[in-house]
């Protein structure tokens, strides 16, 4: 059975309540449910620690939005997945890794506040993590010294190559 | 799957009762939380798309290195389980009760022991737990890195530079690793010491909560001790910091048991006899009362007040007088009176054998 609400996703979470007077029944996926703010049964442990995060995240960090140009929190949206930032807040939870790009600007607070920090020191996947970027990163600065150089840009090409040698040091390192 | 090796006995690797310090930390459990790349968290998933992460991950199972490093690993869908043996699983501690009610395409991977539990679908497609009897932070914390690192080098996970481990939920993000101790501390408890030492603990980045019941009312003064922090500190961090509050814990229940000892030796041992007797007797016994007697039990073995039984048998007798165990070992569909009667039987004939 499909939730009745997104109709996209199937219904885990089957209940009956009385609305005016009748019975009625629900069926909804969790995602539908959390959004809606009903239980969860067996995870009640983690759901307070749900409401108690989009408490933190209802808080506008930055004053009312005033600063000209700021985006609103409230059109924030994550291309990937669809989740927008106000349904993040109601639910607690990302909907897939591209929202923390999306969301990026809002999360140092929430961040700073949850863990008193916002950036990773841990463990870094050797295969798939920052090596790859690094990398990247440099392939893309060789292409721009070769270009540098063919036009004659000298200045430019010895600040690249300085750049290329600083992160060739780091990736030795790391 | 009807007859499920799992659920047909209680007794797990983390309740053996060995391991250090394991008359006070009863079990140590480290988790870490990973994601694969380009698919939506469980949360979000489509049925096709929860399939294709149980696939990946299963495949990486089957491989033969991880099949020589951790011994048989077994593979179930939840699924192809009925509801009392997820419950059952529950009780154990080897799966959430939110892979058990809530997952799509969820499933548990298990090692011949029930030291491994690895969980696909969860609020995260891959939760590596490894769970050890004792206080054995650090092991723990090896084990389920390294396989990580097997996972790994087999899958993209989801990971950024700035952030770390990308989680389905803010407060895993970065490390994704949860490492807790459940902690027996009876003598704080009765001393009156224990809300200052728990609201210390959350001072410095930890959370306490009781094991069964809700709240801050822990039965059978059993706590769970776990990092808060998943960002901004190196495992290494994490896992130093749990164990030297945890070091610090276990000196204040001695010190409180030593003054229990001391001070009023008779009126301990009046209440551990007593305990005694009524599990070693009684006909009818709900949940909360059998909590609280087996701690006093305890604490009189660790106080050698009593003789036996072994904490071994302590806590699988904490997993089998659970509703789920019950009913799986004497017959489904009881109602709550009824289990009262079954596990006060359950109860009476364990300690019938191991007692002197
Ligand atoms: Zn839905
Ligand atoms: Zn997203």
């Amino acid at each position: 059975m499909l939730c009745q609400e997104c109709g996209k996703r199937p219904a885990t979470l089957h209940f009956t309540k009385i609305v005016n007077g009748e019975k009625t029944e629900f069926h909804f996926c969790e995602f539908c449910a959390r959004e809606k703010g009903e239980l969860i049964p067996g995870t009640s442990n983690g759901f307070s620690i749900h409401s108690l995060l989009s408490g933190l995240l209802d808080l506008d960090p930055s004053g009312k939005g005033q600063t000209p140009g700021a985006i609103s929190a409230q059109s924030l949206r994550c291309e990937e997945c669809g989740m927008t930032y106000s349904q993040f807040s109601k639910v607690g939870r990302f909907g897939c890794s591209s929202c923390y790009n999306y969301f990026s600007d809002r999360l140092d607070p929430l961040f700073k506040r949850v863990h008193g920090n916002t950036a990773h020191i841990g463990k870094v996947p050797k295969r798939s993590g920052g090596r790859i970027k690094l990398k990247r990163r440099l392939d893309e600065l060789k292409k721009e010294l070769q270009y540098r150089i063919v036009r004659e840009e000298f200045e430019a090409a010895a600040e690249i190559r300085d750049q290329i040698r600083e992160l060739e040091k780091n990736m030795a390192q790391g | 799957m009807s007859n499920l090796r799992f659920t047909e006995h209680a007794l797990s690797e983390w309740m053996r009762g060995s391991g250090q310090d394991s008359d006070i930390v009863i079990s140590t459990r480290v988790r870490v939380a990973r994601n694969l790349q380009h698919l939506p968290f469980p949360l979000l998933a489509t049925n096709q798309q929860s399939g294709e992460v149980l696939e990946r991950l299963t495949k990486v199972i089957e491989d033969e290195q991880l099949l020589n490093d951790f011994g048989v690993l077994h593979v179930i869908p939840l699924n192809e389980i009925n509801d009392l043996d997820k419950q059952v699983l529950v009780e154990k501690h080897l799966i959430s009760p939110n892979l058990a009610s809530e997952s799509r395409n969820g499933a548990v991977v298990l090692t011949d022991d029930e030291s491994v539990s690895i969980m696909i679908n969860e609020e995260d497609h891959l939760r590596i737990q490894c769970l050890y009897p004792g206080f054995q932070v650090h092991e723990a914390w090896e084990r389920a890195s390294a396989l990580d690192d097997i996972f790994e080098s087999r899958v993209d996970y989801a990971f950024d530079d700035k952030r770390g481990y990308l989680t389905s939920c803010p407060t895993n993000v970065g490390t994704g690793l949860r490492a807790s101790v459940m902690m027996h501390l009876p003598a704080l408890v009765m001393t009156q010491q224990i809300n200052r030492i728990l609201s210390a603990v959350s001072q410095v980045g930890l959370t306490v909560r009781g094991i069964y019941g809700e709240g801050s009312e822990a039965l059978g003064n059993l706590f769970q001790i776990s990092n808060q922090i998943t960002l901004g500190q190196t495992e290494a961090e994490i896992i130093e910091n749990l164990h030297s509050v945890v070091l610090q814990i276990i000196e204040h229940e001695k010190n409180a048991r030593e003054r229990l000892l001391n001070e009023s030796k008779i009126r301990i041992t009046d209440r551990v006899m007593r305990s005694y007797g009524i599990l070693s007797y009684a006909a009818v016994m709900d949940s909360k009362e059998a909590a609280q007697r087996l701690s006093d039990v305890r604490l009189g073995v660790d106080l050698g007040i009593l003789e036996g039984p072994p904490s071994s048998v302590m806590n699988e007798l904490n997993v089998k007088t659970q509703p789920g165990f019950l009913q799986k070992t004497f017959g489904e569909n009881m109602n709550p009176s009824e289990r009262d009667v079954y596990r006060a039987k359950l109860i009476r004939e364990t300690l019938g054998h191991t007692c002197s």
